[in-house]
C-alpha cells in the first residue's frame, strides 16, 4: 500500500468536552505534522457549548480538517461511531475518547504499526511493557487484572487489552465488524475486538498509557462487575 | 463455531481421555478419580497466580501525569492566542 495515499480518519466521540476537544485537536495536529488526516467529531447535543468551540477550531484549523457531524442527543458510542463512519474520506478509521486518556502522541506508533504489518487492525494496550495506567488505586487494579485474567482464560480473545477504545482499523474492517456488534459501552468495544479476532482479522497491538483524570468519579461497583460478567457470557455464546 | 462449543469440545476430550484412564488403570483408580478435582482446583490457582503477577507487574506510568499536564499547558497557550475559549470547564 502506498503510505503517501493514505489518509486517516479520526473519530472523537463528544459529551461536554468543551475544553477537552480544543486541547484534542490541537494535539493531533501536533503529532501528525506529515499526515493526511481529517477529525470527525460526533457531539451528542452538548449542553455546555462543545460544538461552539468546534467551530471555532474548524475557522482555525479548516472545515475539511475538521468535521463536526453532530447529533441531537446522547445516544451511545457504537451508534456514534456508526454515525461517524459516514463522513469518513480517509481510508483508515481511529477511534479515541475526547477525554485526553488517550494521548494523541500515540498515533504515530499505530500508523507505523500498520504501515510495517498491513495489519488490518492495531490497537492500543495498557497493559504491556512501554504502556502502563496512571490514576488506579490498587482496588480498581485488582479489578482490572482479574478481568482481564477471566477474559483471556473464556475467550481467548488474541489481544492484552480488550476494552480498550484507541484504536486503528481498516475502513472497510470497521464497517464490517461494526456492523455484527450489538452491546453498549465498553462490552462494546470487547465485542468489536473479539468479533475481529474470530474472523480472522490481522490485529497488531502498541504500548499506551492511559492517564485516567475521570477514575474518582466514576465508580466500579456491583451492577458493572454484572454486566461485565453478562457481556463475557454473551461473548462465549455468540462469537 | 460459536466459543463456547469450543470450549465444550475441548471438555469433552478431555473428559474422554479422563475416562480412558479409568478403564485402562495406568494409574490406581483412586487417583484417577479425583483428577478433575486436582485439575479445577490448579486451574482456579493457576488464574490467581496470573491476576496475583499482573497485580505485581501492572505497568504504571506517573511521569505521563506530568507529561499530559505540560501538552495541556502548552495546547492552552497555543489556543487562548488563536482566540479560542479554554476557560475552566
Amino acid at each position: 500500500m502506498d503510505a503517501a495515499k493514505n489518509k486517516y480518519s479520526i473519530i472523537v466521540p463528544t459529551y461536554n468536552e468543551r475544553l477537552n476537544i480544543a486541547l484534542i485537536v490541537y494535539l493531533i495536529f501536533k503529532h501528525l505534522r506529515d499526515v493526511d488526516f481529517e477529525i470527525i467529531v460526533v457531539d451528542d447535543g452538548s449542553p455546555d457549548g462543545t460544538q461552539e468551540v468546534v467551530k471555532h477550531l474548524q475557522r482555525l484549523y479548516g472545515e475539511d480538517r475538521i468535521l463536526l457531524r453532530p447529533r441531537a442527543k446522547k445516544l451511545g458510542l457504537g451508534t456514534a461511531y456508526i454515525h461517524g463512519l459516514k463522513h469518513v474520506s480517509g481510508n483508515f478509521v481511529v477511534i479515541m475518547d475526547a477525554d485526553l486518556s488517550h494521548h494523541p502522541k500515540y498515533l504515530p506508533s499505530f500508523i507505523k504499526k500498520q504501515l510495517e504489518t498491513g495489519a488490518s487492525i492495531v490497537t492500543g494496550t495498557r497493559y504491556v511493557t512501554g504502556g502502563g495506567v496512571h490514576g488506579w488505586n490498587l482496588m480498581r487494579k485488582l479489578t482490572s487484572r482479574g478481568a482481564n485474567v477471566l477474559a483471556q482464560t473464556l475467550l481467548w480473545p488474541g489481544v492484552s487489552d480488550l476494552t480498550g477504545s484507541f484504536r486503528l482499523y481498516k475502513k472497510s474492517v470497521l464497517e464490517d465488524v461494526i456492523s455484527s456488534c450489538v452491546s453498549k459501552g465498553y462490552v462494546f468495544q470487547m465485542e468489536m475486538i473479539v468479533r475481529a479476532s474470530r474472523k480472522g482479522y490481522h490485529i497488531e497491538e502498541v504500548p499506551i498509557t492511559f492517564v485516567d483524570r475521570v477514575f474518582g468519579s466514576s465508580k466500579l461497583g456491583g451492577s458493572e462487575i454484572v454486566e461485565y460478567l453478562k457481556g463475557l457470557i454473551y461473548l462465549m455464546i455468540t462469537t | 463455531m460459536k466459543h463456547v462449543l469450543k470450549l465444550f469440545s475441548l471438555l469433552v476430550v478431555i473428559s474422554a481421555l479422563w475416562i480412558g484412564l479409568l478403564q485402562a488403570s495406568i494409574i490406581p483408580r483412586t487417583h484417577t478419580w479425583l483428577l478433575p478435582i486436582y485439575f479445577i482446583v490448579s486451574l482456579g490457582c493457576y488464574g490467581l497466580l496470573m491476576v496475583g503477577v499482573g497485580l505485581m507487574r501492572f505497568p504504571t506510568c506517573p511521569q505521563e501525569a506530568l507529561l499530559l499536564q505540560k501538552d495541556i499547558a502548552e495546547a492552552k497557550d497555543f489556543l487562548k492566542k488563536k482566540g479560542v475559549d479554554v476557560g475552566s470547564d
